[in-house]
């Protein structure tokens, strides 16, 4: 019966409160086992997704989808999940004796990321955000007698309300048209009208907020600078990924290409989201606030597949937003080294890494290069894919765009790479990362290399994904 | 012996060097530096073998190897050698083996520089290996962070900062490389559309016949994209600031071979794919290579840093090379190929010789010096045989490259070929007139503490040397092999008018 086709969702909802509980009744010695916990937990719910891939099933009349397209971004979540509280080594130290609640909020927003890659309707889709958006308001907000922190909870708080609420908008207006909330049926009822256009584009604007396309984009650096680095962390790689498959689902099924033309709107939003980006991540010197700009323009690139709207550029979409995790949560695992180490997210602190320990500035170079698109590593073949997509589909200018700023977006990759190369610094003392943060690093860079070199496993993964659509 | 993966273990060596040296401890520098050694001498032996065991009587691609890589992009991890990449795979491993000696007395962060360089040796030497287009490019761009971060780490500040000539180099290359990305990824989008099936094999790719627009606009991109990489005029600023800033090891193989790879798809490429918008834009590229030619040479008269020298004479003669292509016939091909092979061990030798001239005196300005002769005869051997090979003195490869690009060159375009050999009387004036500055005249007792060339130093004077004389004396090595494989290539062309611009 279906409901084990549910086990992901319901293991993790499990494990999230098994956490919560656990760090209620565990002594103090015994919350170290937290950290343990949560990441074989999420190791096995992995593979149980793994075993789920190929699955297909309508669950309660269409309300929630299980097929490969939702398992392809269950287990992006998954492990970027696991990245992350790998990765947060003893910046955790930082949360005091809240540590605990942080795994479980954190599992509650995989769950409802999880939720959204699924749902095959709009009002479960929303429930998705919610509970992501929720549980990333607190954990924006997570470090309490800091005022940047505090700031960005604020911030995020009133503008993710603000998207949620014209994300609302959009779909009742697009209800008011169809007469339904199932995706599927949405395609059915669908036609032309101007309440419907401002339905799209209000739904569309509701997504971009999360994916963070300019002129959306605003809140994305207060943000990530503001809030604890895993954090931030999480924000870009899975609420990103999360809102990208919603508005792939969504867009593909419900709204059709013949009568409106949303994927010209699209290809717009990206060239826009591709320049403005770029040319601001030239000016940064905060690491963090660098990382925000890239992961703006990152996000452009990845909208340029669906607004190809073919089997090449979906599937880079895919493609590229499995390697994001990679290469993205690579550089800010490599950044939170540093920060717990200097206690300093300026570009400044990064001076003469490459001597204090010559294996996490490599990291970050290769993994920042990966974002650049510098061959052989996987955002190359990530950006091919997209490439390929926009230029199938006559849209060469939006090529000429994109590529040409990933070629300029290397100046701003390489200022890292060179302060970490050549700056001087007086501390000489070697860092270590931790044992976590070491396994997530090696892991980040095994994926960013490895892909780039061998993408055929992951290009037929996201093949098999892609076939509901197209 | 003909089953073994021979190129794959010639292209690879350098990188299995280079994971060695990661694992090396910090302070075993000694065995660092023979280990780069040996893993380079292995590829210069395996590609001379290739060179010699090539066979002549039957042509085309040999010592071919495929294995499907990624299907739904059609990309095969393709490798084989033919005429005209034998030559360019002898020229790398000349240079990269050199290379290595000139860098022996690198003292700071050897296992960073030495892991850098021999990567840097595997992305030159792939492009020239393989046949596949999406590999190509891959190869292609792995190439420039490697240089980056050599030239902020080991170059040098004279005139402009490292950072600045370092970062000038990456962005000219990679805009440039944008250019041909999107180029290479239309040509890949219309071959399935025509095909039906998705592919990057560059003889597949030759065999279609792509409508004329779409050839014209994709050879533009690529002239362009290769244009920058080979220091076409005007996209060439990048080259003598970049080469000044180098270190020595990254001038030699930049000047010698990397650039050589603009030329190389421009050829394997650019030709085969595209016969008919090379033959509508050719034209121009032989304009823009008088430019070149004339503009950087006169640019040199003016020069009196070494290294800028050199730079400005390696973009002068890099327009001899364009021109060869451009004309677009058997010959005048033929000595574009020769010519790329001669400039770059001609232009190797040199910045090996300016790079240890420059470690001892720490100066490369040409009115510092005068008489080096007196104290350093070999050295002075190594700069005589560089420039004279440099200003095309029969005896020297660089001659028969010359010689034969004009004589080609000149049924297409005559009054251009005419203008152009007036580069060599240029490229004689300022070569003579700075080598009689820095080398000959009355002894400067300032300059007696300088040591002569010794032990690991001497390594690129010979090997390069002998390149170059072998080259010049014994052309046939070399011709009968690049004709063949440019012979597969003309056949290939057909019969183009060229132009249809004008």
């Amino acid at each position: 019966m279906p409901w084990t086709l549910l086990s992901v969702e319901i293991s993790l909802a499990l494990l999230g409160l098994v956490l919560l509980v656990l760090g209620l009744v565990l002594p103090e010695k015994g919350r170290r086992l937290m950290q343990p916990v949560a990441v074989i937990g999420l190791l096995g719910i992995l593979i149980l997704g793994g075993g789920l891939y190929t699955a297909q099933y309508n669950l309660f009349g269409g309300n929630y989808q299980i097929d490969p397209f939702a398992g392809f971004f269950k287990l992006l979540f998954l492990v970027a999940g696991i990245l992350v509280i790998l990765s947060a080594g003893r910046y955790l130290e930082r949360f005091q004796e809240r540590v605990n609640e942080f795994y479980s909020l954190m599992i509650f927003a995989l769950l409802g990321m999880v939720v959204m890659a699924s749902a095959g309707e709009m009002i479960t889709l929303y429930i998705g955000l919610e509970l992501m958006t929720v549980s990333f308001y607190i954990l924006t907000a997570y470090l309490i007698n800091d005022k940047l922190s505090a700031e960005a909870g604020l911030k995020y708080l009133i503008l993710g309300a603000l998207s949620s609420a014209i994300l609302l908008f959009g779909i009742s207006l697009v209800y008011a048209v169809t007469g339904t909330t199932v995706i599927a049926d949405m395609a059915v009822g669908f036609f032309l009208e101007p309440v419907m256009i401002a339905g799209i584009i209000l739904i569309l604007a509701g997504f971009a907020f999360k994916i963070s396309l300019v002129p959306f984009h605003m809140w994305a650096p207060d943000i990530y600078q503001g809030a604890p680095i895993p954090v931030t962390a999480f924000l870009s790689v899975g609420s990103k990924a999360a809102a990208f498959a919603a508005l792939v689902r969504v867009f593909i099924i419900a709204f059709p290409v013949s009568t409106f033309d949303w994927p010209l709107l699209l290809a717009v939003l990206a060239a826009i989201t591709i320049v403005v980006g770029n040319l601001v991540a030239l000016a940064q010197t905060d690491i963090k606030r660098l990382l925000a700009y890239s992961s703006i323009a990152q996000a452009g690139y990845i909208i340029v597949g669906l607004a190809a709207y073919n089997v090449y550029g979906v599937k880079g979409v895919l493609f590229y937003s499995m390697l994001y995790v990679f290469s993205n949560l690579g550089a800010f695992a490599a950044a939170t080294v540093v920060e717990v180490e200097t206690g300093s997210t300026d570009i400044k602190a990064f001076n003469g890494l490459a001597k204090r320990s010559p294996m996490v500035a490599a990291i970050m170079t290769i993994c920042m290069l990966s974002l650049a698109g510098i061959p052989p590593l996987a955002g190359f073949v990530g950006k091919f894919y997209l490439f390929s997509g926009a230029i199938q589909s006559g849209m060469i200018w939006l090529a000429f765009i994109g590529l040409i700023m990933s070629m300029v977006s290397v100046y701003y990759y390489l200022q890292v790479a060179k302060v970490m190369y050549i700056g001087s610094t007086d501390e000489v003392s070697p860092i270590k990362p931790g044992k976590t943060v070491g396994t997530a690093l090696w892991v980040c860079l095994i994926g960013t290399i490895l892909l780039g070199l061998y993408p055929a496993p992951l290009s037929n993964l996201a093949q098999v994904a892609i076939q509901i659509f197209l | 012996m003909s089953n073994w993966p021979i190129l794959s273990i010639t292209l690879f060596a350098p990188v299995l060097g280079a994971i060695l040296i990661m694992l090396l401890p910090r302070n075993s520098e000694k065995t660092i530096k023979i280990t780069a050694a040996i893993f380079t001498l292995v590829s210069l032996v395996l590609s001379i073998w290739v060179w010699i065991a090539y066979d002549r009587s039957q042509g085309g691609m040999q010592f071919v190897q495929q294995i499907p890589w990624v299907a739904d992009l059609g990309v095969t991890f393709a490798l084989g050698v033919d005429g005209i990449s034998i030559p360019m795979l002898l020229l790398t491993n000349l240079i990269g083996f050199s290379a290595v000696y000139a860098s022996w007395k690198v003292a700071d962060r050897v296992k960073e520089f030495f892991s850098l360089l021999l990567i840097l040796i595997t992305g030159v030497m792939g492009t020239f290996l393989t046949t596949d287009l999406f590999i190509f490019f891959m190869f292609y761009e792995v190439v420039v962070i490697p240089i980056y971060l050599l030239v902020i780490m080991f170059g040098s500040s004279k005139r402009v900062t490292k950072e600045y000539a370092g970062m000038k180099l990456t962005i000219y290359l990679l805009i440039g490389s944008a250019f041909l990305l999107v180029g290479l990824i239309a040509l890949f989008v219309q071959s399935k559309a025509m095909l039906g099936f998705p592919t990057m094999d560059i003889f597949t790719l030759a065999t279609l016949e792509f409508p004329l627009g779409f050839q014209i606009f994709v050879f533009a991109l690529m002239a362009f994209g290769f244009g920058t990489l080979l220091s076409m005029f005007p996209f060439h600023a990048w080259s003598p600031d970049g080469y000044a800033g180098a270190p020595t090891a990254v001038s030699m193989i930049h000047a010698g071979v990397l650039k050589k790879i603009g030329g190389y798809g421009l050829i394997r490429i650019g030709l085969m794919i595209l016969p008919g918008g090379a033959a509508y834009v050719a034209p121009i590229i032989a304009v823009l290579a008088l430019g070149n030619v004339v503009y950087a040479a006169f640019i040199c008269l003016s020069q009196k840093d070494l290294k800028y020298i050199v730079g400005y004479s390696s973009v002068s003669h890099m327009g001899y090379v364009l021109i060869g292509i451009a004309a677009l016939n058997l010959i005048s091909i033929n000595g574009a190929v020769i010519m790329m092979f001669a400039h770059g061990v001609m232009a190797a030798l040199f910045f090996s010789m300016i790079g240890n001239l420059y470690e001892k005196s720490h100066t490369r300005n040409v009115d510092d010096f005068g008489g080096l002769a007196h104290q350093m005869p070999r050295l002075a051997t190594g700069f005589m045989i560089a420039g004279l090979a440099s200003l095309g003195l029969p005896g020297m490869v660089n001659f028969i490259g010359e010689f034969t690009i004009f004589i080609g060159a000149f049924n297409t375009y005559k009054v251009l070929t005419i203008l152009a050999v007036s580069g060599v009387i240029f490229t004689a004036l300022y070569i003579l007139r700075t080598l009689g500055a820095v080398l000959f005249g009355p002894r400067k007792p300032e300059w007696d503490h300088l040591e002569d060339l010794k032990g690991p130093e001497m390594v690129p004077l010979l090997v390069l040397g002998a390149a170059i004389l072998i080259g010049g004396i014994a052309p046939f090595t070399l011709m009968d092999l690049i004709n063949l494989g440019v012979g597969d290539l003309v056949a290939q062309l057909g019969s183009l008018q060229i132009g249809g611009m004008f």
